[in-house]
């Protein structure tokens, strides 16, 4: 009970940050919470398969790629006004883009997994990797999107009628998405799905000798998390208005392990905690010192080190299983 | 006569130059309790490996339940009822003694891709897993302890109850009175005697109490070869298996 009174005080916090930030005259940080909001979705998307289902992939930004790209190149054919393969318009509308991308990001990873998931241990975390630095590599290559600059988007998405250009919408809009995903994972992780999910990170054996073929729930899983990454892709595209193929970089899908371990794995709340000191700490720290990442390092040490389940441990009882 | 649970024939494994696995043929019948004995090295784990699908074999078939099994892999020949516990405790040991035997309910049920209902909450699941518990003798106040936090013969005790939870046609007991003190090694031989008769079993076992206590027939396994197999009277008084077997343990 009292933790559900926490929580919504911590959400209605989150809600009324844009008007706090205004009364505070530091308007800048609506921008940081964004950041921060579609981050934790990435990051929460690789936690279910890193944290719940203990598969390292190590090739995440790949999917927040592919559903950034979705919005540009579908704003890109709507600008040019020549559909996509000489088949599908172009649109501006996030009611379009929005499933898209996640249909995209959904796909790329059954594809992906299914060949990945093949294999286990460190040869899953380089064969993760290795297709992740392909899609890296095809959009590099790509100059009618820009190729290595990039993909400017003029104008965000419409939606609604809303302005997501102002900076407090579109917020909102990361935030929605954000504990919408949350929720939902709440209820994927405790369903009969992430019990075996869990059975999968801890023994692989003991699930064979209870006859369950762990295969086809491992990939349910990985494009359920391509799926949500590329959801925040797309936020992530309206937010910056500009896509790259700097999204799927090795170490994009670094930072999103980063959040997820710092945060604490296999705990529901970790990778916001993850993504929020992480974008926090580079904010802060790049104002101090351009060598920022040199005191990062240390401090994330000391989390892995001494807190098994990353910042999580801070709050006790809400730790692993209660978040 | 009817037809055997289990028939393994003409069983051969090799590692390298060494035979595990040596010509072995083995049957397990309707209801019997079957012990498999043997002195170290002799392939007792290696071919309980072959038997439930972990290890290829080289040659050799393997039929269980009036089908051939020998290409099926580990889960899919406990879906068709062939259940083991392993001589090293497996189990999930983040999760508690209740939620490990749920899980194994769970998948005896059919598939797990249900997304939306709390598992943990679904007395289905829980109710069976409990009587489960109970049948194995673990007490109800530890069902609610992490795997981790039990003592070697709850794991021991725990392990059963998982492999019962599919309601095997076969269990494959690979020394499930390894490491127990006296106590616990009697509690554990009354468990199996309550359900010797209604599930058949192939028990490995170095408890030789345990193993004349319980079997209605016992084989001898010796370096990958099963050189005597037949009522337990018979095999303790087979010279050739006093040679190789017994003698040596006496000796211990």
């Amino acid at each position: 009970m009292r933790e559900r009174i926490v929580l919504a005080a911590l959400l209605a916090a989150a809600v009324a940050l844009p008007w706090i930030a205004e009364a505070l005259g530091t308007p800048a940080t609506v921008g940081v919470a964004t950041r921060i909001a579609i981050y934790a979705i990435a990051a929460a998307s690789l936690n279910l398969i890193l944290g719940y289902g203990g598969l390292v992939s190590f090739g995440h930004a790949a999917y927040f790629g592919l559903g950034g790209y979705t919005v540009g190149i579908l704003w890109e054919h709507f600008r040019l006004n020549e559909p996509f393969l000489g088949i599908i318009p172009g649109t501006a509308e996030l009611l379009v883009t929005f499933p898209a991308a996640i249909l995209v990001g959904g796909l790329a990873a059954a594809a992906i997994g299914a060949l990945s998931l093949r294999t286990s241990g460190v040869q899953f975390i380089m064969i993760t990797l290795a297709f992740a630095q392909m899609v890296y590599f095809l959009f590099v290559s790509l100059a009618v999107y820009g190729g290595d600059d990039g993909l400017m988007i003029r104008r965000p998405n419409a939606f609604l009628g809303l302005n997501l250009r102002d900076p407090a919408t579109m917020y909102w809009l990361s935030l929605a998405v954000l504990v919408f995903w949350l929720w939902l994972m709440g209820r994927v992780v405790r369903s009969r799905f992430g019990r075996v999910l869990e059975g999968v990170r801890q023994s692989e054996r003991r699930m064979a000798a209870i006859g369950i073929s762990t295969y086809p729930y491992k990939l349910a899983a990985f494009a359920i998390a391509g799926a949500a990454c590329a959801a925040a892709g797309a936020l992530w595209a309206n937010y910056a208005r500009f896509v790259s193929p700097d999204m799927m970089h090795w170490t994009k899908s670094g930072e999103l392990m980063i959040m997820v371990i710092l945060g604490g794995l296999g705990t529901l709340l970790g990778p916001v905690l993850g993504a929020a000191a992480l974008v926090g700490l580079e904010y802060t720290l790049s104002g101090i010192t351009e060598h920022w990442q040199f005191v990062l390092g240390p401090i994330l040490v000391a989390i892995v080190l001494f807190a098994r389940k990353g910042l999580m441990s801070l709050f006790g009882r809400w730790g692993p299983g209660n978040g | 006569m009817a037809e055997p649970v289990l028939a393994v024939r003409n069983l051969v494994k090799r590692f390298g130059g060494l035979v595990a696995t040596d010509d072995l043929t083995l049957e397990v019948r309707p209801g019997e309790l079957h012990a498999l004995i043997g002195p170290n090295g002799a392939g007792k784990t290696t071919a309980i490996g072959q038997i439930c699908g972990e290890i290829a074999p080289d040659s050799g078939s393997i039929r269980f339940d009036g089908a051939d099994i020998t290409g099926l892999s580990f889960a899919q020949r406990v879906r068709r009822g062939l259940s083991r516990t392993f001589q090293i405790v497996q189990l999930l040991d983040d999760d508690t003694a209740l939620e490990n035997v749920s899980l194994a309910v769970q998948a005896a049920e059919g598939h797990s891709f249900r997304f939306w209902r709390n598992a943990r909450l679904d007395r289905r699941l829980t109710d069976r897993a409990r009587a489960l518990l109970a049948q194995v003798g673990l007490p109800e106040e530890r069902a609610r302890v992490r795997a981790s936090d039990l003592s070697h013969g709850e794991r021991k005790q725990l392990e059963l109850a998982i492999a019962l939870a599919p309601g095997p046609k076969l269990l494959l007991l690979d020394e499930p009175m390894a490491g127990l003190g006296a106590a616990e090694s009697l509690r554990m031989t009354e468990v199996l005697r309550a359900l010797k008769g209604r599930i058949p079993m192939l028990l490995v076992e170095h408890d030789m109490d345990a193993v004349f206590a319980l079997a209605d027939r016992v084989s001898v396994l010796v370096y990958g070869r099963c050189i005597a197999s037949g009522l337990p009277e018979a095999i303790r008084a087979d010279p050739a298996v006093r040679e190789a077997y017994l003698t040596e343990e006496d000796g211990h």
